[in-house]
Formats: C-alpha cells, structure tokens, sequence
C-alpha cells in the first residue's frame, strides 16, 4: 500500500465546484425565465432555443476538432450557457438560419478565435446579438405578440420602443405585467420575475456575487431617477418612480445585468473593478435608451465595458493584507 | 463575531476526532530524532553511537540563537547518528535510539499536580523555554524562545494565543485545550510575564463552543486574560489573520513581523509546553498528534513520544485502510504528503490526515475562466491567477510589484479554483525566486567587509 501512496504538494483538498458545474448551474438558473417565455410566446421559444444551444455546441465541437489543438471542451457546458443567452437575445419569430448565424458569430469568432472560454474578452453572446441586429434589423426587431392578452398601445413594439418613439409613457405596463412578461420582447428579457429568481439561484450557489448586477440595476434607476427630476418631475411626482422602476424592468436590463455583465472572462478580477464596470454599463446604457438611436443599449454597454475590463484589471488592484 | 478582514474559503471541518479524548500511545521500540525539526539552525548532536540515554536527557544543543535544543523522548541505547529518510524521503541526519525501559533524567516533575505561582523573572523563563527546547507547536516550529525575545526598540503590548485550529481534520489544540485548559491558561500567565504584557487574548473559532466555555469560565479567574470566540473560516489561525482577527490591526508586509504592530502569537499546545517546561522542568518529548481519516476504523488524539514512526500512529487507529491514497504530515490545506509512512514524529506534528485515493488525486487541471474566486479567496489580498501566470512567465520584477512574497501559502487559492490549476505550486516557486531575487540585492548592497 505504501509505495502507492500519492505525493503532491498542499493543498490536498480542491472545490467540487468545477467549471462544468458553474456553467451548468448558470443554464438551471435561466430555466424559470425560459419557461414563462414559452408560456408567453408559445413553443417558437424552445425552437429558437434549441437550434442556438445545438448550433453553439456544433460549432464549439468542430472548431476544437478540425482546427485548434487541445482538449474538446463542450463538456464544460460553456457553449450551451452561449447558446441559450443568445436565444434569449432573440424575437421568438427569427428564422432557424438567422440563429445558426449568431451561433457561429457568437462561438466561431467572439469565443474560439481567442482561445475559447475564460480568453475571450467580449460576451461571446452578445457578439452574436449585436452582429445580427446591424445585419438583420428587420428580422431582429419584428417582435411577435404575447399569446394572451396583448396589448394593443405597443402594437408590436417593445415597452422600450414604444416609450422612446412617444407612443406611451413609461406608465402604459403595469408592474405586474413587467414583472411577469406579458408584453412584446426577445425570449429572455421578458420575465424579469423569473430572471430574478435565476440571480438568486446563482447566489445561493455562489456562482456569482451580487455586486455587478445590483450595481448595474442601481445605476440605471438613479439615473432615470434624476432625468424624472430634470424634465416633468415637477409637476408629475409619479413619474419619480415610474421611470426609474420602467428601466429597470423592461428590456434586457435584468437579463444582461446578471446574466451576461457578470461572465466571467468579460469582467473585471476585483469587486472594486465589478463596481466601476458595473457603474459604466449602467450609465452607458441609459445614454443609449434615452438619447442614442436604439431603444434598447444593454448589449452596447456590455460590450463597451468588456473592451474596458483589462484596463481595470491593469489598475485596481484588490486591497492588500497589510497595506494602508 | 471576529474574523480577519478579507479572503478565506470554508473548507469541510471534518472533526472526525474532536470528541475523542487524549490516550497515550505506547513506547516505541525504538525513535528517530531529526536534528532538523525547527526553523533555523539544525541542533548539534550531545551523543555517540552507544551512548546510554534518559527519557528527557538533553541529546542536542541548539546550533545558533534561532535554533533549539532538543531531548531524548525514551531512554535506551543510542543505536545511531546517521542520515535516515524523513517523512518525504529526504536524507536527514537523525539520532536513532533503541528504547530499554522509561527511565527519566533527573529533575523532570512528572505529576499532574498544577502550579500556578512562578517567581521567575522574564529572562530565567525564556531561558527555561529554550532549555526545554520548545518551538513553535502549530506546524510552523518557530523557536518560542526567539519570538519571546523582543528586540531592542520593540515593545509587544498584547500574546494572543492560536486556539483556532482551522486546519480541517485536526483536533490536538482542541482536545489539549479540553483537557488541559488550567495548565495552559497557567501558562498563558507565564508568557504574559515573559513578554512584559498585562492582556493575553485566547482566539477559538466558535465551532468548538466547549474549549471557548472551557477556557472562558477558568481565564474569568485571572487578571488580563480573554477568550475571543472567532467566527468559523480558514485560514484563521495563520499568525497575521489571527491578529487581525483579534486585534483589528494587520501586521504590513514583509519584512515586518507582529512585533512591530506589538503583537506575540503563540499556539495552544505550545502554551500548555510552556507551563509544562517552566513549572515542571519538562523538556519537549512528546505532544499530541491527530490521527485522522475518513476512512481509518478509529480516528483519535494520541500523546505521542518525539521520534515515533509514523506508522505506529496509523496501526493504532486501526491500519492503513485498503483505499488509502495519501497520507498527509499535518492537515489537508497545510500539510505535505509523506512517502514514508517509517519517518517520526516532529515537534511540529500536530496531526496526520489519511485521504483516499480518490479524494488525493488531483483533478485534471483546464484552461483559466476568470472566475476571479482565487482573488476573492486570497486572505492577503493577491491576485493569484497572475502571479501564477507572471511565475510562468517569469516576469519576476513583476511579481515583486504585485507583493507575491506576502503568500502565507495557505491554499486557499488552489483549493477553490474550479479549473483545478496548480496556482500554489507555481506562487510558490514564484515567491521563492522573488525572496532569492530580493536577498541577491539585499547582500550586493551590503558594505563589502
């Protein structure tokens, strides 16, 4: 028995929490959200999803097989977490091609060309996204209609849209609809309950920590808060909460704030660094919502801010034991 | 509750044998000293090959001040003064005696009878603690008698006494301060007196609730003594973590030492030999020693004689399990994995921790992902990942920059990592080539003699 024993250095005990294990606790944390899309788009949602999933890990696989050298890592799940958040990202009436499409922007170019997981610096899902929408804006932002009870004031439109093109105020949706994803929008973005519910998952889990996506959701609301105050706060009071608590459930924030701004290898290294990252894509964001040309800056943020993050890595350092 | 300020993991406790009282192992046969068992210089050998020797007889003279004397732990025949293979297979010289009995050396008081009252002065007691060759008991064996020599300019204002035993699987402070609480707060008094302090702190995590009652309703009965119950998390009993803990003030990096935030540490079984070598004349011969697994039939705390195979510890909890897979001198953050299972007891051998094969082997390592839990992880504040890829790099002016030599090379980093990287092995090579790196400059500064 002795001369079988095992010799390494200390430590001697290592986490069960491996990296297939987060990836994979971070696609049980999106499963709520895609089941109230299903429920509220019908089964275009598991088409879409499906086809992103499968296509995402095909092109993982082949890329890993037929052109870089080095271990298959598609057991890691990492290409299934890209393949559902890019669906999420998705109209659930966008063509089967359209997707695969995105998968191969979103693995073959954001992710592989970089080395694959933990190297590549920009949300690989979020590549495809933005890759899609200045390629494919028709497809991309024809929005289909809640099976029950759609609304007519947004005629199609995304709460977002709507309200930035004037057709309504940030009153029209009722919390409750926000909240439970009765209204126009990609699979994910529309069930901001059920993303929550996620974010919860993954603390409890520890796969992520608060600090970037309550930073973002912080930021995003403050500055609605004071545009309220700058322009109709006055003399509409109700305003003061409506557009701040609007911002911050409609559209992708929820979904980008704790799914996406808190990738791993496209954010910073340090809490500090989470928080000025987080900072940036909440501000950015508004920027765009309120006054660039799209209604929805989530994806931009997020991208600006990944292009950011080996600066901040560079510069904020954690706080050292010992130093003042 | 206290805890120190940032970083630290939770590994599982695994206490299998916190409820298992003290048992004296029998004699060995024979033992092997290692003339090498503290920081510092190795001791100077006293005795020959055949050379009759006393159980607590001085058979090793300490070789500098940062050095320590060490005693027979039997009495019997000197056999041997050669070169043995230690714990990890390196030669080592060691003194080897061949037991006959158990006849002590004079002078040693081996009742049970507790003292309280010492008239000695600071000096007369960190002399009795040097001649009793006490060192540092918690695994790092630092010389006591050199931490409790302040030096000039110096001035310690509190001793804080290691009652964390954070390590996971060990449990010898635990039992020692169970069941030998009066002696050692007796002994915490001696080393207030050694160091010129009026407040000594005991920290014990608060997953051991008895010692922290234990402890606090005796230390209620002198004047400047505190229990401070620590919340659970590793690595709590490293000495700067634990000040922090206790005191609220970090200790700045390297060089400096506790000292110079007035801070003197001290490990639990450590102030229990101090009351034993100062109130007792008794030298270190033997300490209690964990013996732990999952999978051992009998894990348990066993007094144990300096110099005992290894070996004899795991046949007394009931033999090498058939899946055993490591066998682990110390815990399993700290420890280091031993070949042969032949090597003795040490004076900083508080536990040996028997892993099966399949939670020793290491998973196979995959890319990096930036999951940054090393940096969260790191009680020091570093960024593990890069100083691991700077190591790979060599990038050692950068490494410096990024303060690689503070790593108390507790692990914390490795054990959390998901992609399983070897992010210790490389900071610690790391640290070593920056600390050579810093001593060449260091010397070719120095006014040439």
């Amino acid at each position: 028995m002795a001369n079988k024993l095992i010799v390494a250095p200390a430590p001697h005990v290592q986490t069960s929490q491996s990296t297939a294990c987060i990836m994979r606790d971070v696609v049980i944390a999106l499963m709520p959200a895609l089941v109230v899309s299903t429920i509220v788009f019908g089964v275009d949602v598991l088409r879409v999803t499906a086809i992103s999933v499968a296509a995402c890990v095909v092109f993982e696989f082949l890329i890993q097989k037929f052109f870089v050298n080095g271990p298959l890592t598609i057991s890691n799940w990492s290409a299934v977490v890209t393949g559902v958040l890019l669906a999420f990202n998705l109209p659930a009436s966008i063509p089967w091609w359209i997707v695969v499409i995105g998968a191969f922007v979103a693995i073959a170019i954001a992710k592989m060309t970089f080395g694959g997981l933990g190297k590549n610096p920009f949300n690989p899902a979020l590549v495809g996204r933005v890759f899609l929408l200045i390629a494919y804006p028709v497809q991309m932002t024809t929005w289909p209609m809640p099976v029950q009870g759609a609304f007519d004031a947004l005629s199609g439109a995304t709460p977002l849209a709507a309200v930035k093109h004037g057709a309504v105020g940030p009153d029209a949706l009722g919390v409750q609809d926000l909240l439970l994803g009765n209204m126009p929008g990609s699979l994910g973005e529309v069930a901001a309950l059920a993303l929550l519910l996620g974010f919860v998952y993954l603390l409890w889990r520890r796969v992520i920590t608060w600090h970037i996506p309550v930073t973002i959701l912080a930021t995003m609301a403050l500055f609605a808060f004071f545009v309220a105050l700058g322009t109709k706060g006055t003399e509409n009071p109700a305003l003061l909460w409506q557009l701040p608590l609007f911002h911050v459930l409609a559209g992708g924030a929820i979904l980008g704030s704790v799914f996406m701004a808190t990738d791993y290898s496209t954010s910073p290294m340090t809490v500090k660094g989470g928080v000025i990252f987080a900072v940036g894509i909440g501000v950015v964001t508004m920027l765009i919502r309120l006054w660039g040309a799209y209604p929805e800056g989530m994806s931009f943020a997020i991208l600006m801010m990944n292009a950011c993050v080996p600066l901040i890595n560079k510069y904020v350092k954690p706080k050292r034991f010992g130093v003042k | 509750m206290k805890t120190f300020p940032i970083g630290g993991v939770h590994p599982s406790a695994n206490k299998l044998s916190c409820a298992k009282p003290i048992e004296v192992l029998p004699l060995p046969e024979a033992v092997n000293i290692p003339l090498a068992q503290h920081i510092g210089a190795p001791a100077v050998a006293k005795v020959a090959k055949g050379d009759k020797v006393l159980t607590g007889q001085l058979i090793a003279e300490a070789g500098s001040f940062m050095s320590a004397n060490i005693h027979s732990p039997i009495s019997g025949t000197v056999t041997a003064v050669d070169m043995v293979p230690n714990g990890q297979g390196l030669r080592q010289m060691m003194i080897t005696i061949k037991r006959e009995g158990d006849e002590w050396a004079e002078g040693i008081d081996r009742s049970d009878k507790l003292v309280r009252e010492c008239s000695l002065s600071a000096q007369e007691i960190i002399a009795r603690i040097k001649e009793a060759g006490i060192v540092g008991m918690g695994g790092a064996t630092f010389p006591t008698h050199v931490k409790l020599s302040i030096p000039a300019g110096k001035k310690a204002e509190c001793l804080i006494i290691n009652g964390v035993e954070c390590e996971p699987y060990l449990t010898s402070d635990h039992r020692m301060m169970l069941e030998h609480g009066e002696e050692m707060v007796v002994g915490v008094t001696i080393l207030m007196k050694a160091v010129g302090v009026g407040k000594a702190y005991i920290g014990i995590e608060n997953n051991k609730p008895d010692a922290i009652a234990h402890l606090s309703k005796i230390a209620a009965q002198y004047k400047g003594i505190e229990v401070v119950p620590l919340k659970v998390r590793y690595p709590q009993g490293g000495e700067k973590q634990l000040i922090a803990a206790v005191t609220g003030r970090q200790v700045p990096p390297p060089p400096a030492l506790p000292i110079d935030i007035g801070a003197v540490v001290c490990n639990a079984s450590t102030t229990f030999a101090v009351y034993q070598a100062v109130q007792k004349r008794m030298p270190l011969i033997q300490r209690v020693v964990t013996i732990t697994g999952k999978n051992l039939r009998e894990p348990r705390n066993l007094l144990t004689r300096m110099g005992t195979p290894v070996s004899a510890l795991i046949a007394a909890a009931g033999g090498l399990p058939e899946n055993a897979g490591k066998v682990i001198n110390g815990g399993p953050m700290m420890g280091r994995a031993m070949v042969n299972l032949d090597s003795p007891v040490t004076k900083g051998c508080s536990g040996i921790t028997v892993l099966s094969e399949r939670d020793a082997r290491r998973r196979e390592a995959s890319q990096c992902i930036k999951c940054a839990k090393c940096v969260s992880a790191c009680p020091m504040g570093l960024e593990p990942y890069f100083l691991s890829k700077m190591t790979q790099k060599k990038n050692w002016d950068e490494l410096e920059a990024r303060m690689i030599t503070s790593c108390i090379e507790c692990g914390c980093c490795q054990s959390t990592c998901p992609a399983y990287l070897p992010l210790l092995d490389w900071v610690r090579l790391g640290k070593q080539t920056v600390m050579g790196r810093i001593r060449a400059r260091a010397a070719a500064a120095a006014p040439k003699k």
